[in-house]
């Protein structure tokens, strides 16, 4: 059990040297709370899998701190720190049964033969192992076989964090749900730190208190489910989640207003100093942007197709250059062709150069 | 369904069924019919029934001594082999780079040995090992060891294996590095995270996960080893005496020294014989070990 914190954490796998954009994961600090679910999410190739190894002590970082409960473990092996991990496919040992798998761990590290069984009989029991425990774990199917890596590293009482590293990747879709509901439940029960690594944002705003998205190497944006979908600190966090994903359209903004292809939006707040020469963009999602008969006060688009999603439609519009996804309310009947739109002025962002500008109320 | 009947289909199986009738069915038949003979030259054919094969299988005639004899030598030698090959293949193998320019190197210097023909190893090591020139035999003799793989049986044993050694620990070396590289990192890496030690990482990842290679390599070994010839034959010449006197080298013996086609013909069926049962065995126990993979259903 630890808070484990990140000071000015970097890794790049072409050495010290290689250039700062080419670093897997450009420089990090930050805190992850004992006893929190954390999810890092992004695309492939975003570094997410990186800082994970790097805190289990797989990938020795570049430059940079790991503390757990302040005590800097930096140069400690992989043997020597508390951390479980669980990967993408199932780790079994071939030979054994899913008891001795188990019990793995404790005996490579001299723990009492009775201490190991009542830890083993516990943990299988959480896991729902039990009536495996004398059943050889290769002939177990993908699900049981990633419950045995996960309990591997639950029989260690000492340990501080448990890593997954995508875990259900190769799990069925109907066993997914109910295993990752274990998960949560287990951490309810146990009050371990998680870290889930996953690049799907259902997985990650499910499973955590705490959605870290990453891009490029950069840990974007660090938040709740409902922060990361209200307030996305960086465009690429606004598209990301969501589905359909934001609204990311080029803009001109003053004060209260945003202006499109010539038509203005009212703000909520008034962003009256922005940086010089920033790429400036307008984001809102599209559940708060709206279709309406056109009128003269409206930006005026024209349709493209209508996503139903049974629940809700998705209108796709096109105002000159720019893309939409726009919300069809429910009894609408959509015309052929043009259509206006009615966005929600307490949700328009604005951002500069990517990033979220504050405006003041 | 209606069948198109095409008769000209047959002669598209002709070139085969001929190839396979000349190279293999005529050959065998002409086996099994000296086998039931015996000739006393000037192409002269007697009837025997089956008694060369009550001969070999009697340890008191002639034939059946000289044949269970060279039987139990080359059990021996083939067990001796693998003793030695297998867990040297696998040191081998474990103690390879895992990537770098050396890799390539590795394999190539392993591959050597593999590439010479069998008469040139045993020439190199009849050289090799002769006490007036050889440099492994005027070494050992100049340090005070009388050794002369010609005159005395065990010097000869040594040579032989050791050559066979040589020759072929790269093949089990090659196979078990191929096993090992097949390994994903993950496990190496939950292994390390579990407190694995060295020792534990061998036998609870590397072992089980080299247990097919090794399985081919074990049979494959088995096989070249139970029909060697060459080498020993370069090397010693079945001696001294009748020492290292492999059944292939008695079946030459008989068949080509003594002409005696009835005898030569019933010990080469035999050996065909168990050289077949053994592949069937190993066959049998390699599928059985493929079908225990698949996950049986039932955890949720």
């Amino acid at each position: 059990m630890a808070r484990i914190d990140l000071v000015d954490l970097a890794h790049s796998y072409g050495g010290n040297d290689a250039p700062l954009e080419s670093f897997a994961l450009k420089p990090v600090t930050m805190t992850w709370r004992q006893g929190g679910a954390y999810a890092l999410l992004g695309p492939s190739g975003c570094g997410k899998t990186t800082l994970l190894n790097l805190i289990s002590g797989i990938v020795t970082p570049s430059s940079g701190k790991i503390l757990f409960d302040g005590a800097d473990i930096t140069p400690l092996s992989t043997q020597k720190r508390n951390i479980a991990q669980v990967f993408q496919f199932p780790v079994i040992y071939d030979t054994m049964t899913v008891g001795q798998n188990l019990a793995f761990p404790l005996k490579n590290r001299g723990v009492p033969k009775a201490d190991i069984d009542a830890r083993v009989k516990k943990i299988a029991d959480l896991l729902d192992l039990t009536p495996y425990l004398d059943r050889k774990a290769t002939r177990l199917t993908a699900d049981a076989k990633q419950k045995i890596s996960l309990g591997r590293g639950l029989v260690r009482s000492d340990v501080a964090a448990i890593l997954f590293d995508e875990p259900l990747t190769v799990i069925d879709p109907e066993l997914k749900w109910q295993l990752r509901s274990k998960l949560k439940a287990l951490h309810r029960d146990l009050d371990l730190t998680m870290i889930y690594v996953t690049h799907d944002q259902t997985e990650a705003l499910t499973f955590a208190d705490t959605v870290v998205v990453m891009h490029d190497g950069r840990v974007v944006q660090s938040g709740t489910p409902a922060e990361l979908f209200d307030k996305p600190a960086h465009t690429f966090v606004g598209y990301f989640i969501g589905s359909p994903g934001m609204n990311i359209v080029p803009a001109t903004v003053s004060g209260h207003e945003a202006r499109i292809d010539g038509h203005t939006i009212g703000l909520h707040r008034n962003y009256g100093v922005l940086p010089a020469g920033a790429k400036i963009e307008i984001g809102v999602r599209p559940e708060f942007v709206n279709v309406a008969a056109p009128a003269s006060g409206l930006l005026s688009a024209n349709i493209e197709r209508i996503d139903d999603l049974g629940r809700v439609r998705f209108a796709r519009v096109r105002v000159g250059d720019a893309k939409f996804a726009a919300r069809v309310p429910p009894g609408f009947s959509v015309p052929d062709n043009t259509v206006g739109l009615v966005f929600d002025p307490s949700h328009v962002h604005v951002y500069a150069d990517g990033r979220l500008v504050e405006g003041v109320a | 369904m209606d069948k198109t009947v095409n008769q000209k289909a047959w002669f598209l199986v002709l070139p085969v069924f001929l190839v396979v009738a000349f190279s293999a069915i005529l050959p065998l038949m002409t086996v099994v019919n000296y086998s039931m003979q015996d000739t006393f030259g000037n192409n002269q054919f007697f009837w025997n029934g089956v008694g060369w094969f009550k001969e070999l299988l009697d340890p008191s005639t002639d034939l059946g001594g000289r044949f269970l004899d060279s039987l139990a030598r080359n059990l021996f030698f083939s067990a001796v082999i693998l003793a030695i090959e297998v867990p040297l293949g696998i040191v081998v193998a474990l103690s390879m780079p895992r990537e770098g320019w050396s890799v390539a190197a590795c394999l190539v210097i392993l591959a050597l040995p593999l590439l010479i023909p069998w008469n040139v190893v045993g020439t190199i090591w009849q050289i090799f090992g002769r006490p007036d020139i050889g440099l492994l035999g005027y070494t050992l003799n100049h340090l005070g060891m009388n050794y002369n793989y010609v005159s005395n049986e065990f010097d000869a044993w040594a040579t032989v294996i050791v050559m066979d050694v040589w020759h072929w620990t790269s093949l089990v070396a090659l196979l078990c590095y191929a096993g090992l590289k097949s390994i994903p990192d993950a496990y190496y890496q939950a292994a390390q995270i579990d407190g694995a030690s060295r020792w534990a990482v061998f036998t609870a990842i590397q072992l089980p996960k080299m247990n097919r290679v090794l399985l081919i390599a074990v049979l494959l070994r088995f096989m070249d080893s139970f029909m060697i010839y060459t080498e020993p034959f370069v090397v010693t010449g079945g001696g001294p005496g009748n020492s290292t006197t492999f059944v292939s080298i008695e079946l030459v013996k008989i068949a080509l020294g003594q002409f005696d086609l009835g005898k030569a013909a019933a010990l080469s069926l035999v050996y065909n014989l168990i050289i077949l049962i053994v592949c069937w065995i190993f066959y049998t126990v390699m599928t059985n070990a493929g079908n225990e993979r698949p996950a049986k259903q039932g955890v949720a």
